[in-house]
């Protein structure tokens, strides 16, 4: 521990952001519109050293579990209602840090914006880097989160839906069922693609990621300033009660430059 | 008496202002009417010309009264009279105290005598000859005035003093906030048509491209904007970069689920609505409230009209629509509030009671439905016509009757 502290007041151990500020404007998950719908980010000024209150400045704001950078528990999908601990005030706050493995799907996304990352991509992701350990996050890196500053880029709907890159199923039930893995965390708006409604299981990380008790990033920014191995992942969520899932902010210890 | 008409007023584009003057604060006509001269003003806020007449004799009364001028009965109805009239005598105003009319010299007066009977004293359109027709419109003030027309159908917007009294978009910059839905588009349309020089439209949600954008953009006058009205932030930068310009707003954006209590679990769809239906008009009546009340007598093409697309649904709810009915209610109340705070700078607040549109929230609601055309072009004939209260379409005007006959009886037929 000591050793630990000497490299992080010393600065041999970076901390890097993977937020994305939360603001009105970021782009937020939007269901077809008979459906109950997430509450976007709002903020609205309480006081800024004014008649409302002299001497202060705050604001209340609003915003459903699931906006900006955000975390996923597994009782956020109906295959993980029944998780023991499922909740993110019952999650145990070890797995709120963990190893990352980083894999960059960065070439193959700004080739084709429905990129599915398959389990013959992680397994020469292993090849190259080692073996994905146990308890650890798998993290896509897309460099999608370059687009956050244009909405309509970021979430690149067209007729047929909105066109993001994610994880194949039989690459959520290696990293799932081979790799033990803490959980999936992807640049774009949900851990999966796009398109995956019309996978089989439709949304097939949440639906295998959850239903195994695993959990899920999303809306990360900054992938692309972290290794592919050897980064740590602090990712707690705000303790609601019974809650799904949480905005939250999301940083990583990476050693060396 | 005295019969110059002086030159005919040709409604010109006003040239650019100039920044170095400064900007005239706005004036308003005589506003002070008892209570049994408002009856004028109400019907005159629907476009009606009424006036009372004595159930006991028949004698139509003019001014407004508590007793008949002929035998005294108390027996006065408001009733839609024949508009018709004669042209005895007209005068030209060259000198006045008030100061409303002092900058708007000189004014033309007549003295029209009514086929109904009754004399009255009104402002003249430009081109009366000896038959005229009278109309009721609100001035600026928000009370009813009458005013001489041609028989000839005219448009009194225009007409250099008739305008005074309407709010026309031609040479005026609008400012529509939803141009999403078919509504919007139609706004849209008319208002280009109508003359009005740029046109502001909002979207919400701009990743999502809208069936129509392509064609809004393509028209000249249109700017759109990003625009979410339950986004304080956004409404404040937006009214920011544009407030100081708008004349004319046109709030049509709304929130529109069809839902009662009961069959939709939870609050969230009702918050959403009143999130845009009801705060979304107070965010934006916060932010551009102020500037355009700066505005109201800023030379021709003045700040002069705010219109809230409302609902019928907002007189008496309607319970399979029942949350949105009341957002809509809400959002009523609010606009009759803005309507006391903008009417010291004469700046109108129209308020809107559509029945059903033609739209994909209505689609299990049965004919008839009023289409978004027909309601843009409702919202455009009030603003041309000094008009505050509009109920456009069959349902809506059917509604109103009832309602004003006995709202009781409306809300058990509605739950019925
Ligand atoms: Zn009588």
């Amino acid at each position: 521990m000591n050793d630990f502290i000497t490299k992080l007041t010393s600065g041999k151990i970076r901390v890097v952001d993977l937020t994305h500020t939360l603001s009105p404007e970021f782009p937020s998950i939007s269901l077809p519109p008979e459906m109950g719908q997430a509450w976007p980010f709002r903020i609205e000024e309480v006081s800024r050293y004014d008649e409302r209150g002299p001497a202060w400045y705050w604001n209340n704001f609003s915003c459903g579990e699931h906006t900006g950078t955000h975390f996923d528990a597994p009782i956020h999908w109906v295959s993980g209602k029944d998780v023991a601990n499922g909740s993110v005030d019952t999650i145990p706050s070890r797995n709120f840090i963990g190893p990352a493995f980083v894999v960059d799907c960065s070439k193959e996304a700004a080739k084709d914006a429905d990129f599915l990352l398959t389990k013959k991509h992680l397994l020469s992701f292993e090849k190259q880097h080692g073996r994905i350990a146990g308890r650890s996050w798998v993290l896509m890196r897309t460099d999608w989160y370059k687009r956050a500053g244009d909405p309509a880029a970021y979430q690149n709907y067209d007729e047929t839906g909105q066109h993001t890159p994610g994880p194949d199923i039989d690459a959520v039930k290696f990293l799932v069922e081979e790799r033990d893995v803490l959980g999936f965390g992807t640049e774009t708006i949900g851990t999966d693609a796009g398109q995956a409604q019309h996978l089989r299981p439709p949304y097939p990380c949440h639906y295998y990621m959850h239903g195994a008790g695993r959990y899920g990033l999303q809306c990360l920014a900054n992938l692309d300033q972290l290794p592919p191995t050897g980064a740590v992942v602090i990712a707690p969520p705000l303790k609601i009660q019974n809650g799904s899932g949480s905005p939250l902010r999301v940083l990583a210890l990476v050693e060396g430059k | 008496m005295d019969s110059d008409q002086g030159q005919r007023f040709l409604l010109e584009r006003p040239k650019r202002k100039n920044p170095v003057l400064r900007t005239r604060l706005p004036t308003l006509p005589p506003a002070a009417r008892s209570r049994i001269a408002l009856g004028l003003t109400a019907a005159a806020a629907m476009g009606r010309f009424e006036l009372q007449q004595c159930k006991d004799c028949g004698t139509v009364q003019y001014p407004p009264r508590e007793a008949c001028q002929k035998c005294l009965s108390v027996k006065l109805i408001w009733k839609i009279l024949p508009d018709g009239g004669e042209l005895l005598a007209r005068t030209v105003l060259h000198h006045s105290n008030d100061l409303f009319f002092r900058e708007r010299l000189p004014w033309h007066l007549g003295l029209v005598k009514l086929d109904c009977g009754p004399t009255v004293v009104a402002h003249l359109h430009d081109s009366v000859e000896k038959r005229v027709r009278i109309k009721a419109m609100l001035d600026r003030a928000g009370q009813a005035v009458l005013a001489a027309l041609p028989e000839k159908e005219v448009n009194v917007a225009e007409d250099r003093q008739l305008r005074e009294f309407s709010c026309d978009p031609k040479f005026r910059k609008v400012f529509i906030t939803d141009g999403k839905t078919g509504l919007g588009q139609e706004l849209v349309k008319k208002m280009a048509s109508a003359g009005a020089d740029l046109i502001w439209v909002g979207h919400s949600e701009p990743w999502k491209k809208f069936k129509g954008f392509d064609e809004l953009a393509k028209i000249p006058q249109v700017t759109l904007l990003p625009l979410d009205l339950t986004d304080s932030k956004n409404v404040r930068e937006v009214a920011a970069e544009i407030g100081a310009k708008v004349d004319i707003v046109v709030n049509n954006a709304e929130h529109h689920r069809a839902f009662g209590i009961a069959n939709r679990a939870g609050i969230e769809t009702a918050r959403a609505e009143m999130d845009v239906n009801y705060f979304g008009l107070l965010r934006l009546a916060q932010e551009l409230g102020p500037v355009m009340r700066a505005r109201g007598a800023d030379g021709q093409s003045s700040a002069v009209a705010w219109v809230n697309v409302l609902s019928i649904y907002a007189l008496a709810n309607f319970p399979p629509h029942g949350t949105f009915s009341a957002s809509k209610a809400a959002a009523h109340s609010l606009a009759q509030c803005l309507r006391a705070e903008m009417r010291p700078a004469g700046v109108r607040v129209v308020n809107v009671f559509p029945g059903p549109i033609d739209d994909e929230w209505n689609q299990l609601q049965p004919p008839p439905k009023v289409t978004p055309a027909a309601l843009a072009a409702a919202i455009l004939r009030a603003l041309q016509d000094g008009i505050e209260d509009v109920y456009p379409g069959d349902v809506a005007q059917e509604w109103l009757a009832r309602w004003r006959d006995n709202p009781k009886a409306l809300e058990r037929e509605l739950s019925a």
